[in-house]
């Protein structure tokens, strides 16, 4: 069965390389441009029905913020609430720990199969192909995500996992592969919407009601009540959280929010944010276990892998204040052209360029490519609903990639080497700083470039050819600015013309 | 009113036209200004490359060279922002790591005279109607950091509206970032060059004779990909057009 040797992220190039192949294959660019515009248009709209936004995006950053200031404190207390409630507590701090704690709570119930929802933490540290390992199916029942599982592919985008796929795709891919899951497709299945989703819904259906364990994530964590929430468009969370007899909830440790009210606020944001829905269509919350109702045995797994290094670093820990509601995504211009795999981990886009190489370090070269994976044109942080300031935390990596410093590794301080691979950048930036802070330098430089102007050639050779291969050269001028204003104004005027 | 130009590295040396314009028409509205030539460049390529440190001493140097001003003018939406938003984290970091005030003092006395030319026309000389002459179809693109960085929002528009004989007219996706990026444009090639084509599709597609912008930066991107696209829409810097009058257009 394709699903136990998922595709994974591992070993992918660095995001320059996928990106060109990327914007080479015309027909993901034209999906990938339709669907994001079309969103990014409603989105717009539903913000602005909201007089308060502005105040509701400044609450959320805030509750937030104060969250991961004291996060020590509130899970603690989301620990004794969830165990009063009668759930059990597990903490992973990384990929491999929480895979096993997962796969032992399966085994634990001697079951083979289990269904999945809405659960980005699990496609972060691979359980599928932990699972898989173990001999335990994984059936993911989001609609997209099914999708993405049935065509053995990558996930592309946080809330529409199969952006990449248009309808015709969808089809042939339930077509094909459905059979080999579970329920087949029915005969003759068209590409219109609702004959695609009743074939998902019968295919969905039998594993829903066979299933003895569910696994999920949660958007939201309660630390007052140990209630966890799942927002969501499809109602799949809902038979997910409610029909197995074992319920697991994966979720990280930056969900957790202080009270109840707390709600109110991320449950504006959000929908608008995500879907432009007013409200989402389901909103499921589950407090440990209740008698005759629900799952009997509950189970949530506190996932760290990387977010506590991430809050030691007082620039770049706002990335966990993500509500994932894919808004960054969708106005991106260069995610609309790269699409969501040449971003090599489950967070694709602005986001996933500065929660990545925060989570997983900046030791591979794609990890090392991401915070340059992006124009720094601001539209990210225009959009956010938690006001995270995505070119900010852009630049402050590329930092830590070019000059090293100072990061937390496992919970130690330490202080890292600069990326392979700048050393030839570095020595021109040092020898252009000093060319840019000797005047006298720079202008004799003007003055060689102007003498020179008519041997400059059309093509440049090295990392320049990048540009001159899809763009015409500016051509460099006779005369500077510089020496336009001493010839014409003389030394009287260099030091300007003052008035008063 | 001691005015100063802050006329930026890639105006200085790959488009002069564009600081001559803004001397002329600062000049035509009765400002005196003054070309310190301690100054160099505001050091975004360099911080936003990630080299922070190498952009220190440009901090420096852009605070020394103006101090004499009340005001500073800039023909770059990008530069200014640069100064305005980056220079104040240098500052604090720098002050962070135990090296002291001197950065962050350097910054505060240069953020709060730095200005984008079209802020400082409707902001501090209050006016939109500058007397300009430019009888061309233009269309404008709103670059980003400009839009997003400063919050230019509708003064270069307005300013525009205000130039007679000049037929503005709407750029479909204005608002979508060009690809220019700085060294976005090198390191990421691919992705730039594919939003530069966009962009400039949706230029031609306009109808317009000129592009307008107030970053040559991004045009220098958006110019050479529509020169490479055999596009004749020509890219000109706003202080071009507000600079031109009958009889000179410039
Ligand atoms: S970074 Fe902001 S816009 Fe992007 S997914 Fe997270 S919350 Fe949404």
């Amino acid at each position: 069965m394709s699903g136990t040797h998922q595709a994974t992220y591992l070993g992918m190039p660095a995001f320059p390389a996928a990106a060109d192949a990327s914007t080479r294959n015309t027909q993901l660019r034209a999906n990938l441009r339709h669907a994001t515009h079309t969103i990014r248009a409603k989105r717009a709209t539903a913000v602005a029905e909201l007089d308060d936004w502005s105040p509701l995006r400044a609450a959320g950053a805030a509750i937030k913020d104060r969250t991961l200031r004291h996060l020590d404190h509130y899970l603690e207390q989301l620990e004794s609430a969830v165990t009063a409630a009668g759930g059990h507590v597990h903490w992973a701090a990384d990929a491999d720990e929480a895979n096993r704690i997962v796969t032992e709570l399966v085994q634990a119930t001697g079951e083979r199969e289990v269904v999945k929802v809405k659960s980005m933490a699990t496609q972060e540290i691979g359980l599928n192909g932990a699972l898989a390992t173990a001999g335990i199916t994984a059936y993911e029942t989001d609609l997209a995500e099914l999708i993405v599982q049935l065509g053995d592919d990558l996930p592309s985008h946080i809330l529409v996992p199969a952006i990449h796929r248009n309808r015709g795709e969808i089809r042939d891919i339930f077509a094909e592969k459905m059979a080999e899951w579970g329920r087949p497709a029915p005969e003759g299945l068209t590409d219109a919407p609702a004959d695609l989703a009743e074939a998902a819904r019968l295919h969905l259906r039998e594993k829903f009601l066979n299933a003895k364990v569910g696994i999920s994530g949660a958007n939201f964590m309660v630390a007052e009540t140990g209630t966890l929430v799942v927002v969501e468009s499809e109602g799949n969370g809902r038979m997910c959280l409610t029909l197995p007899e074992t319920l697991i909830s994966v979720v990280g440790i930056e969900k957790v929010v202080p009270t109840f009210q707390d709600l109110e606020v991320f449950l504006q944001l959000l929908p608008r944010s995500s879907t432009a829905e007013r409200m989402n269509p389901y909103t499921s919350t589950w407090t440990g276990t209740t008698d005759a109702d629900g799952p009997r045995t509950f189970h949530l797994v506190l996932l760290d892998n990387g977010r506590t290094d991430t809050l030691a670093d007082t620039v770049g820990r706002q990335a966990l204040r993500c509500i994932r509601c894919s808004a960054c995504l969708n106005v991106c211009p260069v995610y609309e052209r790269a699409g969501g795999h040449a971003y090599g981990s489950a967070y694709p886009g602005p986001i996933g360029a500065i929660l990545t190489p925060q989570l997983r370090g900046i030791q591979s070269e794609l990890d090392a490519s991401l915070p340059y994976a992006s124009s720094l044109c601001g539209a990210c942080y225009e959009v956010c609903p938690v006001a995270i300031d995505i070119p900010e935390v852009l630049v402050h990596l590329r930092e830590r990639v070019v000059e090293g410093g100072p990061v937390s590794i496992r919970g130690t301080r330490t202080v890292i080497k600069p990326a392979k691979g700048h050393a030839a950048e570095r020595a021109a930036m040092r020898a252009a700083r000093w060319a840019l802070d000797h005047p006298r330098v720079l202008r004799t430089g003007q003055r060689l470039a102007s003498r020179t102007r008519r041997f400059h050639p059309r093509r440049l050779p090295g990392p320049g050819r990048a540009w001159s291969d899809t763009r015409e050269l500016p051509k460099v001028p006779e005369e500077s600015f510089r020496d336009w204003w001493q010839r014409t104004r003389g030394e009287s005027g260099t030091e300007g013309r003052k008035t008063t | 009113m001691r005015v100063a130009l802050f006329i930026t590295c890639v105006n200085d040396t790959l488009y002069p036209h564009t600081g001559q314009a803004v001397v002329t028409l600062l000049e035509r509205l009765g400002v005196e200004v003054g070309f310190p030539e301690g100054q160099s460049c505001c050091g975004q390529p360099q911080f936003n490359t990630g080299y922070r440190h190498e952009t220190e001493p440009l901090v420096r140097r852009y605070a020394a060279a103006f101090r004499d001003y009340d005001y500073v003018v800039a023909p770059s939406g990008s530069c200014a922002a640069m100064v305005r938003d980056n220079y104040p984290r240098i500052g604090a970091k720098a002050a962070a790591e135990g090296r002291g005030q001197e950065l962050a003092d350097a910054a505060a006395e240069a953020v709060p005279k730095t200005y984008e030319l079209t802020e400082f026309l409707t902001d501090v000389l209050k006016v939109t109607d500058v007397g300009a002459y430019y009888p061309h179809t233009v269309t404008y693109h709103p670059t980003c950091h400009g839009l997003r960085m400063l919050g230019l929002g509708d003064r270069p528009r307005s300013l525009l509206a205000a130039v007679q004989g000049l037929n503005l007219v709407e750029l479909p996706g204005a608002d979508e970032c060009c690809g220019f990026g700085g060294t976005f444009a090198v390191k990421n090639a691919a992705v730039s060059a594919a939003m530069g084509a966009d962009k400039a599709r949706n230029i031609t597609a306009t109808g317009a004779e000129a592009v307008c912008t107030v970053d040559n930066s991004c045009q220098m991107h958006i110019g050479g990909t529509l020169a490479r696209q055999g596009s004749t829409v020509r890219p000109v810097h706003i202080a071009e057009i507000l600079a031109s009058t009958e009889g000179n257009v410039w």
